[in-house]
């Protein structure tokens, strides 16, 4: 047997004992992204069951909620072909995420590459054990897609900085513990005048607004500064040069949310709902936007795979996650319109135990912002024409 | 399978990249059309191109071939998606060589096999009677007569049909027209008596024939693979056939992506380069995000089909995406060329005339799209 083989036996046998099986029920398989049934980790987490907490815990505790992470820092220590072990193990009896979050899947990867030794053993374990959340100080009212006019002011006191200022969109914020934020410590360098720094949400003179979404949920906040002292020890990086940082998280980012997964088949989602006649959908026109949507889903689940295989073989992503941000999001929203379709009347109910307080309506809308958060689809393109094109700017 | 290509295909990929620049760009295929070629392809790069091993790609080594698979064989399409290279490899070297791999006898393999990696004997396929793609709908028929059958009725859109020497036909031995039970496979010498070849010449400039049957006698031993079970072969050979034209769909979309962009970095109007205005930016970004998408979809149905089984589903799935991206890019390449586009002198309208010809041939979008929802089951 060889080495990866007795890997996958012994990682079957572990997960086999150690996953609860209410944890095993998929995501994924439901209609709608079931945001509520996540676990965020966190000092505010209000676990939704023993058996989540249990499940975070274990995994957790063999670092595989980061499964490539070194093991110094709380990660797995896992090679790239043991994860890829782990994740089709993991997708085999059907677990849902021991842990999702901003740390692993943004703030990680980053302190990864450009943290010192030391912020790297102070925030990573605690990112890996879900012990702090994590929420993205970047935009601001007047910093979108031109994130790099923001205009937040960091002001040196010598070992430490005063922050203030304002930023919009932050999502979790009210419920983060810590943030990654991108603050100007230089008024008259705009791309060489950033820096990246964290800081602890509790500090004096943070405070966050909620603000309500069209899909009704509050998922994110107006976040307030008001001469925030943030010590030195939490610039990751050079000052100043944020801005290198800040890309390279977002290339993390755009590959995370273009991620879907391998979402559960439409056509069996409408052949429940509506049924068939002679084996077939009776609404003509929906079979086939079903089926136009599925090869373009597939291919693109396909070229997810590659991705990964391409990082895996050390190829770097760079502007290919602007790719797959862009077309990703496009399919999803594309997606939920089809849902949509498929549940008619059904669809739009915004309250009441029926709809599961309009769980399908929500989660359509929630997708909206897919095409906007983390860089919208027309930034993408922009990069995509720039930077693998190489077209004239 | 790791979604990458090896070091071995790696290096297939370049040696067929560079291998089609250099003998056979767009130029010759311009040049056979306006000699009105009698052959439709050059001899010289069919010897050539069996010298390179490409003629044998799907023919196991035993049988004379170089058995690099569907990955090696969509690679070398793909490049000569990007150079519109006339040869008989698809008819010959894929459909006739998988078909007679799939249903041939020992003494069929031993024969051709060799023969058609040689680049010595074309084998090519003749399956439908109509302008849409049916296999099941074939009605040429096949009568028993003392020895083996009598052939009598008409093929279109057969490849290669006017130089093959070798035609394989599909044709009805029981049952009636729509049926997939009840049709065979002949192995039919072209210079039979009674055999027609009429070359249809078609907007892609490369070789199609009519082939009419008229009381074509065919011996038993040409009977090609189980008598009335031809689809059981044929379905997976089809599969095969169709990965390989989504490859060189995806060469084709990739080379109007390139010389689409090679052209907004040079052309200038109102005093900058063209490729400067937005409105173009994003349509070659969303472009090349199709290319991308199309190109995973295609390769996941070559490792597929090599590692064997049933790949319907992942044959259409390529098909349909290979093809409504092939459509996009040369429908774009052409607006984003302006004027020059639409000129017989410049290269980019000869992708859209081969493209739609490579879409139809086998079903195109609506074909396989409807295939796919029906292997997945709606
Ligand atoms: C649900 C959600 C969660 C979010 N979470 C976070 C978070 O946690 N942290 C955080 O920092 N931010 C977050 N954001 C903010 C997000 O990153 C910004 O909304 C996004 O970058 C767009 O900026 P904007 O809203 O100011 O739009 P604008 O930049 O004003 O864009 C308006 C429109 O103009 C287009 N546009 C702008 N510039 C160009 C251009 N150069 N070329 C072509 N078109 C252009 C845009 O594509 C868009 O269609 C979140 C947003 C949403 C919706
Ligand atoms: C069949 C045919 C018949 C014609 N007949 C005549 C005729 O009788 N008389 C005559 O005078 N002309 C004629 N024309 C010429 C025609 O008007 C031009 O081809 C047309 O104006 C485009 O100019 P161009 O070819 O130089 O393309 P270009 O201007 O070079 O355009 C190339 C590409 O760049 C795009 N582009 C250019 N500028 C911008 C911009 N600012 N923003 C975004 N995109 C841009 C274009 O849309 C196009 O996609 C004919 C053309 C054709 C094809």
């Amino acid at each position: 047997m060889s080495d990866l083989e007795a890997f996958r036996s012994e990682t079957r046998a572990w997960l086999e004992e150690n996953c609860p099986a209410t944890m095993r029920s998929g995501v994924g398989e439901s209609l709608t992204s079931g945001e509520g049934d996540i676990c965020w980790g966190g000092r505010k987490f209000q676990f939704k069951s023993e058996d989540q907490k249990l499940w975070l815990e274990r995994m957790g505790s063999r670092g595989w909620t980061v499964p490539t992470w070194p093991t110094e820092y709380g990660g797995g220590g896992l090679s790239k072909d043991e994860a890829k072990i782990l994740q089709e193990e993991l997708r085999r009896i059907k677990a849902k995420p021991a842990l999702v979050s901003f740390g692993i899947w943004m703030l990680g990867p980053a302190l990864l590459k450009f943290g010192t030794h030391e912020q790297k053993l102070e925030h990573l374990p605690k990112i890996a054990r879900g012990e702090i959340r994590w929420c993205q100080g970047y935009s601001e009212p007047n910093a979108g897609s031109d994130l790099a006019s923001l205009a937040t002011k960091a002001e040196d006191k010598g070992d430490h900085y005063i922050v203030n200022g304002q930023k919009v969109w932050t999502s979790y914020a009210d419920q983060a513990d810590w943030i990654f934020c991108l603050v100007r410590t230089n008024p008259d360098d705009k791309h060489n005048g950033i820096s990246f720094v964290l800081f602890d949400m509790e500090s004096e003179g943070v405070s966050t607004k909620p603000i309500q979404l069209i899909s009704g949920y509050s998922p994110f906040c107006e976040t307030f500064f008001d001469n925030v002292t943030v010590s030195k020890t939490n610039l990751v990086g050079e000052e100043n040069k944020g801005w290198t940082i800040a890309k390279y998280l977002l290339t993390h980012e755009r590959t995370g949310i273009s991620d879907m997964g391998m979402p559960a088949p439409l056509n069996s989602l409408a052949v429940e709902k509506l049924g068939t006649v002679d084996g077939e959908l009776e609404d003509k026109m929906l079979h086939h936007q079903i089926a136009e949507h599925e090869i373009d889903a597939a291919s693109f689940v396909f070229t997810m795979e590659r991705a990964k295989d391409e990082a895996k073989a050390g190829g770097d992503m760079g502007a290919f996650s602007s790719m797959l941000k862009g077309y990703g999001t496009e399919i999803n929203k594309a997606r939920h319109e089809l849902i949509v379709k498929v549940n008619g009347s059904d669809a739009f109910e915004w309250e009441g135990q029926f709809s599961n307080n309009g769980e399908i309506a929500r989660s359509w809308l929630r997708t909206k912002a897919n095409s906007i958060e983390g860089g919208t689809t027309e930034v993408q393109l922009n990069i995509i024409a720039k930077r693998i094109l190489d077209l004239p700017a | 399978m790791a979604m990458i290509l090896n070091e071995e295909q790696q290096l297939l990929k370049e040696s067929a990249e560079g291998f089609f620049n250099e003998k056979a760009p767009i130029s010759q295929l311009r040049q056979l059309r306006d000699d009105k070629d009698e052959t439709g392809y050059s001899k010289q790069l069919w010897t050539e191109m069996s010298e390179m091993g490409f003629a044998g790609l799907l023919i196991d080594e035993d049988h004379g071939g170089t058995g690099f698979g569907v990955m090696g064989a969509g690679i070398v399409a793909e490049a000569m998606g990007r150079t519109l290279s006339a040869s008989p490899y698809f008819a010959s070297s894929i459909v006739g060589a998988s078909l007679i791999k799939a249903a041939g006898n020992d003494t069929q393999k031993s024969t051709l096999l060799p023969a058609i990696a040689a680049g010595e004997t074309i084998v090519t396929l003749a399956v439908d009677e109509t302008s849409t793609h049916n296999p099941e709908r074939t009605s040429v028929k096949a009568t028993s007569a003392e020895g083996g059958y009598v052939l009598n009725g008409m093929k279109t859109f057969v490849p290669e049909g006017h130089v093959a020497d070798q035609i394989i036909v599909l044709a009805r031995t029981s049952g009636d027209a729509g049926g997939a039970n009840g049709l065979s496979l002949f192995l039919v010498d072209r210079r039979a008596a009674g055999v027609i070849a009429d070359r249809t010449v078609m907007s892609d400039s490369r070789n199609w024939a009519k082939i009419t049957l008229e009381g074509v006698k065919v011996s038993a031993e040409n009977l090609l693979g189980e008598e009335g079970a031809a689809m059981k072969a044929l379905g997976p050979v089809l599969d095969k056939a169709n990965i390989i034209l989504a490859s060189e769909l995806l060469g084709i979309a990739q080379e109007c992506l390139d010389r689409t962009v090679a052209y907004l970095q040079e052309r200038k109007q109102f005093g900058v380069l063209i490729g400067s205005f937005q409105g173009l930016q994003h349509r070659a970004a969303q472009l090349f995000s199709e290319i991308e998408v199309t190109r995973s979809a295609v390769m996941k149905a070559q490792q597929m089909a090599e590692m064997g089984g049933d790949v319907s589903w992942f044959a259409s799935l390529a098909k349909a995406k290979a093809s409504k991206t092939a459509e996009l890019a040369t429908n774009e390449a052409i607006q984003m060329h302006g004027g020059i586009g639409m000129t017989d002198e410049f290269d980019i309208g000869f992708f859209i005339k081969r493209a739609r010809v490579a879409q139809t041939l086998y079903g195109g979008f609506n074909y396989h799209a409807d295939r796919f929802a029906r292997t997945s089951g709606y």
